[in-house]
């Protein structure tokens, strides 16, 4: 409730700011202009919304696949450690932002770029998260596997693995938050869809509470995303989240 | 319930003992009786533990000298898996369908043994913290490997859990090689046939004590807390 009455707050400072200094709407408009432009191009909003969504949400699933692939192969193998796992902290120096322009270029206009691109940022969360809590395994554990006669990949897939899912869990959460970066990124640079699209094309065209408002949906669309992928998280791990 | 014949003794020949940096033991020999329960008991830093990781093949250059079933302080239970799940843990682990199946019956039967029968289906964080160390020593009887390691299994849990618990395990445990390891001498009275006092570093066993009667002895028997008493003085005179 409180954020909620902060946030109430907040806007109608804003409306304030707008009403005493009198700036035109293409510069700053006010939130009761942006609501108004909300609902009168719904439609339109949805409609680039959901191409975004689908963006964001394929590119959630690749990045998580390919995360947690790489993180269980650094796991189980200290070839794919010592050949890859620089390459990969490297890769996170380059601001996505600068290879944008290279993806559109390979990857075309579509949807495919900004599913790499979000892709691109979620993957590597992923990684971080997963290898590191595929390390810490409770060594009690490890050790009543090995006078059980276990195996390292019955160790690895049985025990490590799944006591690794929390942490796995917590990088879901993170990567679910920054894969609207991706997507947004890769519409600014060159789309022909999307909310990124809508707000880059309406901010050329003085349409400043159409950006706003497409940047109103981005965010609702963003936390729906993270608060579905807290859910699933939880239902990965219950004997984590019972507590709560 | 016990489908052994004959549980081997347990020897240790003029081991070398190292856990990290640390020696724990120099040309130590050891003899664990066949068939019997043997408390190992001595204050922190003697290096009971590390024993017991040797023996259990856990430590740097150590082999395990034969199958073995081991039990450590906390219960050890994974949280996604259900109790039942947790009993039959070894043989998840070593991926045999069939051995799997046919052992399913036994780790009912313990669950049964152990008073865990109708929470089978249950995750370990449902049960209590005594229930939890039940489902464990089940789970190390499942292993039916003729000897059993046992790092302090009850320190855990509160007097009367552990008091239940101690005879729960000397029911089950009869005829195995045991090797317990306590910090208590009361738990050691009860349930040990033999009882050695360590020492060190680097690492001695006192002689063997053994308190007549049969386990789980009774802890009002007065032969019982004079020992207790001796035990306690025993301990107390080693330098920390």
């Amino acid at each position: 409730m409180r954020p909620l009455v902060t946030a109430v707050g907040l806007l109608l400072g804003w409306e304030g700011l707008v009403w005493l200094t009198g700036a035109p709407p293409y510069i700053l408009p006010p939130p009761s202009r942006v609501l108004t432009v909300l609902i009168e191009r719904l439609d339109l909003l949805l409609a680039e919304a959901l191409w975004t969504a689908a963006e964001m949400l394929i590119g959630l699933l690749l990045g998580l696949a390919l995360g947690a692939a790489l993180a269980v192969a650094f796991a189980a193998s200290a070839g794919w450690r010592r050949w890859a796992l620089p390459l990969v902290v490297a890769s996170q120096a380059i601001p996505v932002i600068a290879i944008a322009p290279l993806l559109v270029l390979w990857l075309g206009y579509g949807m495919a770029s900004k599913v790499a691109m979000a892709a691109l940022v979620i993957f590597f969360p992923v990684v971080s998260t997963l290898y590191d809590g595929l390390r810490r395994t409770d060594q009690g554990w490890l050790d009543l596997a090995r006078t059980m006669d276990a195996n390292p990949r019955a160790i690895l897939l049985q025990i490590r693995l799944p006591a690794a899912l929390p942490a796995l869990a917590s990088g879901a959460r993170i990567a679910a938050a920054v894969a609207p970066i991706g997507a947004v990124i890769g519409e600014w640079v060159g789309a022909s869809a999307g909310l990124g699209y809508l707000m880059t094309l309406s901010l050329a065209r003085g349409q400043t509470p159409l950006a706003f408002a497409a940047l109103v949906v981005l965010c609702l669309l963003g936390l729906a995303l993270y608060h579905a992928t807290d859910r699933a998280a939880r239902r990965l791990v219950p004997w984590q989240s019972q507590g709560e | 319930m016990t489908s052994l014949v004959v549980a081997p003794p347990l020897l240790v020949c003029r081991a070398h003992i190292a856990y990290g940096d640390r020696r724990v033991a120099r040309d130590l020999s050891l003899e664990f009786p066949a068939g019997r329960t043997t408390c190992l008991l001595g204050r922190s830093g003697v290096g009971k533990t590390s024993l017991l990781r040797w023996l259990a093949g856990l430590l740097p250059g150590a082999t395990q000298a034969q199958p073995i079933a081991f039990m450590a302080q906390s219960d050890l239970l994974l949280p996604w898996l259900s109790v039942l799940d947790n009993v039959l843990l070894g043989y998840r682990l070593r991926g045999d369908a069939a051995a799997l199946r046919s052992a399913e019956g036994r780790a009912r039967a313990l669950l049964d043994d152990v008073g865990l029968a109708g929470r089978s289906g249950d995750r370990p964080d449902q049960l209590s913290g005594g229930m939890r160390q039940r489902a464990a020593l089940a789970r190390t009887l499942c292993e039916d490997r003729p000897v059993v390691l046992m790092d302090e299994p009850f320190a855990h849990l509160d007097a009367v859990t552990r008091f239940d618990l101690q005879d729960l395990a000397a029911r089950l445990l009869a005829d195995r090689t045991v090797v317990m390891v306590t910090h208590d001498p009361l738990e050691a009275l009860r349930l040990g046939h033999h009882i050695r006092v360590l020492s060190g570093p680097p690492l001695a066993a006192g002689e063997p004590i053994e308190p007549s009667g049969p386990l789980p002895r009774d802890p009002a028997d007065a032969a019982l807390l004079g020992l207790h008493a001796r035990l306690l003085a025993e301990l107390r005179g080693q330098p920390t």
